[in-house]
């Protein structure tokens, strides 16, 4: 059984339809890589995972339940299955990088406050950060920020890992750096995994199973060597990033 | 074509959205409040923000519109022999309408605003779904503190402002235009009753709740990055301050 079952998902902002019966499963401590142009909805399908937007019309499954159909408390509780990194990391600019991964424990856990220290530097080890507890968000660098993000998702030990544009904006060393960490928490915490991203180099590395959004739904998936293998003349463009294709053709 | 019939719906569509996502707001508020955790250090940071960093802005505002107020009065109660009322016009005025209206309009401006851009920031930043994904409602984290910390801190502020602006008062009448200090300070008190004080505490505390509220909503519903977040800070400060006039004429309509 899988452990998040999109089903027919549809999606319209302002009238302009972004998902549309947009289907995909993810196994238990799979690593699921989707990928696609801009504006296709790859953002979108992760934050109707965590419940951060409902759709139109569909399911989403996580765990065999239904979250489309839960209330706003239900929801919250339910999402500490979850761990999430955002794009830009989305880390608290009013606390330190202590505070912003020691967040989740203050709030969901009963440690004291030696624990949470014990447990913050843990998750700061785990993403390879020393000497940065006391800084604050707007001294660090992309790369930092995103591994802080990562620290501060996995602090509570979720089940399942969303990462949201992990390497947008960085540079092809650290992008490959972030990507060596990804797969390195997922095989450490045993989670599932998903990533959106357009980086064909990073999805390669870390998934399991890659699968392609275009126009508001998957037109291909499959093992990276499957994926890489595809005839699919979209998935060819997107792949070898060329300017000329069925992607551009209007 | 967009007639002038068709702009005139819309605008209407818009303020009635706006006002459906403001009460909303203030149930959900309300509902979470009364939800753990309970976040008291958060409540009392905010008490602080707004309350005390509070207090210079209140003291300049509400000390001179007392000074002026005693000038004002007492320069047209001359001309009728009518000097000795200064001191109770001056002393109703501040307890009444004076001192909640301005310590609102005041707070509204100084920390509406701040907490429509450090929210608005949030939300363009993707901080406030960041607090969704931690398993934190928004609501709970970022409105209850403020909403509360406004509810609780104006009734202080106002009576800051009543004390002040009535001893501003004093001190142009006593100081300035002569008037006999013992005459002066008994027509304070002379007229004044307990409602007097309740009605613009019960005021100060609706428009603390109004401002904070405000602040809030107009930065969580925050669109268009940095743009967005400098539409959100002044729309903040225009609607606090027009609801609290507005609120201002049917509270004293009800507590009088």
């Amino acid at each position: 059984m899988p452990v998040i079952s999109l089903q027919h998902l549809y999606k319209s902002f302002g009238g302009k339809p972004v998902l549309r019966d947009m289907s995909i499963d993810v196994d238990q401590g799979e690593s699921l890589v989707i990928v696609g142009g801009s504006g296709t909805g790859k953002s979108v399908t992760l934050k109707h995972i965590i419940g951060l937007l409902r759709p139109d019309k569909g399911r989403v499954l996580v765990n065999n339940e239904d979250i489309t159909t839960m209330s706003d408390v239900e929801l919250n509780k339910f999402r500490r299955h979850f761990g999430m990194s955002f794009q830009e990391g989305a880390l608290f600019d009013s606390m330190s990088v202590f505070d912003n991964v020691a967040f989740p424990l203050r709030r969901h856990t009963k440690m004291t406050e030696k624990e949470i220290r014990e447990r913050v530097h843990e998750c700061l080890e785990d993403v390879h950060l020393h000497n940065v507890v006391r800084k604050r968000p707007s001294e660090l660098s992309g790369g930092m920020r995103r591994r802080v993000g990562f620290a501060r998702a996995i602090s509570l030990k979720p089940d399942i890992l969303l990462f949201d544009e992990p390497t947008t904006g960085l540079d092809p060393v650290i992008s490959d750096v972030i990507a060596d960490l990804i797969v390195e928490m997922d095989q450490k915490l045993g989670t599932t995994t998903v990533t959106i991203t357009h980086d064909m180099k990073v999805a390669f590395k870390i998934a399991d199973r890659v699968a392609m959004l275009h126009e508001g739904h998957i037109i291909a998936q499959g093992t990276p060597e499957q994926f890489q293998a595809s005839k699919n003349p979209i998935v060819e463009q997107f792949i070898e990033g060329r300017a000329q294709g069925p992607l551009t053709d209007d | 074509m967009i007639t002038i019939f068709d702009r005139i719906g819309l605008r209407f569509i818009a303020f009635f959205e706006q006002t459906g996502i403001w009460f909303d707001a203030l149930w959900r508020t309300i509902t979470w409040t009364f939800r753990p955790p309970y976040d008291v250090k958060e409540w009392f940071r905010q008490m602080v923000r707004v309350g005390v960093d509070s207090i210079p802005v209140v003291f300049l505002t509400t000390m001179f519109t007392g000074m002026v107020l005693a000038l004002q009065t007492f320069t047209g109660f001359q001309r009728v022999n009518a000097e000795q009322f200064v001191a109770s016009v001056v002393s109703l005025a501040m307890l009444r309408e004076l001192a909640p209206v301005l310590v609102g309009l005041m707070v509204a401006g100084r920390i509406g605003s701040s907490m429509a851009a450090e929210i608005g920031t949030m939300k363009v930043t993707e901080q406030i779904d960041a607090l969704k994904a931690l398993a934190t409602e928004p609501i709970q984290y970022l409105f209850v503190p403020r909403v509360i910390a406004g509810v609780v801190m104006l009734p202080f502020l106002c009576i800051l402002g009543d004390a002040l602006g009535i001893y501003g008062g004093y001190l142009v009448a006593v100081k300035l235009l002569k008037t006999n200090p013992v005459v002066y300070k008994q027509n304070t008190f002379q007229f004044l009753s307990m409602n007097d004080v309740w009605s613009g505490l019960i005021k100060a505390g609706v428009f603390g709740l109004i401002l904070t509220l405000t602040g809030c909503v107009r930065g969580y519903h925050t669109t268009g990055g940095a743009e967005g977040v400098g539409r959100s800070t002044t729309n903040a400060v225009v609607s606090a301050s027009l609801i609290i006039l507005l609120t201002d004429f049917f509270l004293t309509k009800i507590l009088f």
